[in-house]
């Protein structure tokens, strides 16, 4: 069991402003079911003065504890005073986190960048632009910045405490590791653990492909209302077609072959490539 | 804390008086070494040999076949490193991948080291497929590694048959068994099982022992060496009070376990039936019968698991969370990932395990304090509106039938 502070347990246990305001002035999503934790907060406003807020919360403990924490931080403060308080700040109000849980922390000031985006009436909160660099949990190249200078990050194992990037399938290491290069030069760098190379001939490339495809990747998306048909391998380039609810958005279909790159890379051979049948 | 009720036995047990009253002497009056050569210590070397007569026993094995070791991962590894020594030409594993992480973090350590591995899927059932094992398995596979129930979810595997399929494709057979001794019957005597796993805090032993269970005439190596102890199979001084209480343990598992197995299945059984028909968000995860009889492993959908965790800890009781947020991890249990449970259930499993201490006033006490923690979890979700969802569906079904 985790070591959560007296203050994170109370949070947990009896969350304050839990529901969501009606006729709310700014909303606030982030996270999503499938990466296992999502906050949705509603604040109320007067004169840019935040006069009430609120939040719903999937996800763990310290999840809940940091959203309810944010509603009770957020309250009375104007917005350019709310806009000021950083992920480190929930976690120092509740008295501290487990390093592997200060991603929620960070979800929790996501939530209010985005509510105050939607009140600015911005198309998107400043975590939502930039690159995505981790594609399994959706994390840009400006929020692991961020986090990096905010809290003086050196390592990549601290980028997935804090954002949940690089918690995944791995492949965006070097990439994380490169920002980190970027921000605290690279003597704080750790050299990423070289991966095994898998020597395969092209027959058994393709019937591993075809039965990965089958028995590991179809019943996941199928789960989810999306599905792809394996059309043709051609070198390590391996060509799908997409199928399910995937195919009416382009966001969603590289979400989707992403997912298969992912798999098809840790069971088979981490050269694939997965692109769309023409 | 008004009350504990610990339902997270496949974790591990509470040690049985019986237990503890035999190994008690062997700390204070009978602490010598087994392998002195005076009186004192020397006649240790009966009561380990009586000990491993009784988990031989228990298995339907020769004592002869009995190496204890320090854990059940201890015997996992000697097991899969024993067998590729004993087989230097042969460069393949086979495993599955919901074995516990004792074999498949050896497995795949090993596969970064040279050998070459492959993992069998299971289906959505969690079951295994023979016929994609006896595909598997060629020439130069060195050991194939199943085990004989899932840790998580209970599902039992055929590993006699699986076992046969490995020996008539000439492999080396090694199983898992720490979650079925004790629960399940078992005869070595019978079978193509060549290598054996037992843990002694699975079946209310104390933690820190083990044994492995080595076919007559199977090739081994062994993992740790030093002293000629245990037939040259495991070197190390003999934990003594330790080995005393395996041996117990494995003779009252055997005593009672047909009368305590079927005890414990139909309370299994009340927990999961109450469960899965009232709190419309839930869903078994794992076959339904051929499934260990304590274990039960439900998803509340939309839910997350870690909180739920903390909300039946509040209330006292024990239990285990395949999410993401309940381990280190940023993924769900590898082994409801490779069941393919969507992760709209997959974060919210949540596993009972029960056992020989528990009644049935536990399980009307788990059954009552679920709604609660169910309704307050649901109020604080975005995903409210699907969870009613789920309910008023479950109410539709229940009016047609």
């Amino acid at each position: 069991m985790w070591d959560y502070s007296e203050k994170v347990k109370d949070h947990f246990f009896h969350p304050r402003n839990v529901g969501e305001i009606q006729d709310a002035d700014a909303v606030g999503d982030v996270g999503n079911l499938a990466c296992g934790d999502a906050i949705r907060l509603t604040l109320k406003l007067d004169n840019d003065r935040i006069v009430d807020a609120k939040f719903k919360t999937f996800g763990c403990g310290s999840a809940i504890a940091a959203a309810s924490a944010l509603t009770e931080m957020v309250k009375g403060k104007t917005v350019e005073e709310a806009e000021k308080l950083t992920n480190q700040d929930i976690a120092d109000y509740l008295d501290g986190l487990p390093d592997e849980k200060m991603h929620c922390s960070v979800m929790g000031q996501e939530a209010l960048e985005a509510a105050i985006a939607n009140y600015r009436g911005y198309e998107k909160a400043p975590s939502e632009e930039g690159t995505i660099i981790c594609k399994c949990f959706d994390v840009t190249d400006k929020v692991i910045e961020r986090v990096i200078r905010e809290n003086n990050l050196g390592s990549i194992e601290q980028v997935t405490n804090y954002t949940k990037a690089g918690g995944g399938c791995k492949s965006c290491h070097p990439d994380i590791q490169q920002i980190i290069n970027d921000i605290r030069g690279p003597a704080v760098a750790v050299a990423p653990e070289p991966k095994p190379v898998k020597k395969m001939s092209n027959i058994k490339k393709m019937q591993l492909v075809q039965e990965t495809i089958e028995k590991e990747i179809r019943p996941v998306l199928t789960s989810g209302g999306d599905d792809v048909e394996l059309e043709d391998i051609d070198g390590d380039t391996v060509y799908v077609s997409f199928q399910g609810n995937c195919i009416h958005n382009a966001t969603s279909k590289e979400k989707v072959r992403h997912t298969v790159e992912a798999k098809l890379r840790e069971l088979v051979t981490e050269d694939l490539v997965v692109e769309e049948a023409t | 804390m008004s009350r504990t009720v610990y339902v997270d036995n496949n974790a591990t047990t509470r040690v049985a008086d019986e237990v503890v009253e035999e190994m008690l002497p062997y700390f204070t009056e009978l602490y010598g070494n087994p392998s002195s050569m005076h009186t004192f210590g020397g006649q240790l070397h009966k009561k380990i040999e009586q000990a491993r007569e009784k988990v031989a026993d228990l298995i339907g094995a020769d004592p002869s076949e009995i190496t204890f070791t320090s854990c059940g991962t201890e015997s996992d590894n000697a097991a899969i490193r024993g067998a590729l020594e004993s087989h230097p030409k042969k460069r393949h594993i086979v495993t599955t991948r919901v074995e516990h992480p004792a074999v498949l973090h050896q497995c795949r350590q090993l596969a970064r080291h040279g050998y070459e591995l492959t993992e069998i899927a299971v289906d959505q059932e969690g079951l295994l497929d023979l016929g994609e094992l006896r595909a598997a398995i060629r020439g130069d596979t060195a050991i194939v590694s199943v085990m004989h129930a899932n840790n998580e979810t209970g599902v039992v595997f055929p590993v006699e048959e699986a076992a046969q399929i490995a020996r008539e494709k000439g492999a080396v057979f090694h199983t898992d068994a720490i979650q079925t001794v004790g629960k399940l019957p078992m005869d070595m005597s019978k079978g193509n099982i060549d290598m054996l796993t037992i843990s002694g805090h699975k079946l209310h032993a104390p933690k820190g022992v083990g044994a492995l269970y080595i076919r007559r005439g199977v090739k081994f190596k062994p993992l740790i060496v030093g002293g000629h102890h245990e037939n040259g199979k495991r070197a190390g001084t003999e934990n003594i009070p330790y080995i005393m209480g395996l041996g117990k343990a494995c003779e009252l598992a055997k005593k009672y376990m047909k009368e305590e197995q079927g005890r414990v299945k139909s309370l299994r059984d009340k927990l999961e039936e109450h469960l899965l028909t009232n709190i419309p968000n839930a869903r078994l995860n794992g076959h339904k019968t051929l499934r260990l009889p304590n274990t039960t492993n439900i998803s509340f959908e939309y839910v997350e698991g870690e909180a739920i965790l903390l909300l039946l800890d509040e209330a006292g009781i024990c239990a285990s969370s395949g999410s993401a947020c309940s381990s280190g991890s940023l993924e769900p249990s590898h082994v409801l990932m490779a069941m393919g449970v969507p992760f709209t259930a997959a974060h919210g499993s949540i596993r009972f395990s029960l056992s020989h201490y528990n009644t049935e006033d536990d399980v009307d006490y788990i059954l009552e304090s679920i709604p609660p923690i169910m309704k307050k979890l649901k109020d604080i979700s975005p995903y409210a509106r699907e969870i009613e969802e789920l309910e008023q569906k479950a109410a539709s079904t229940a009016n047609r039938g």
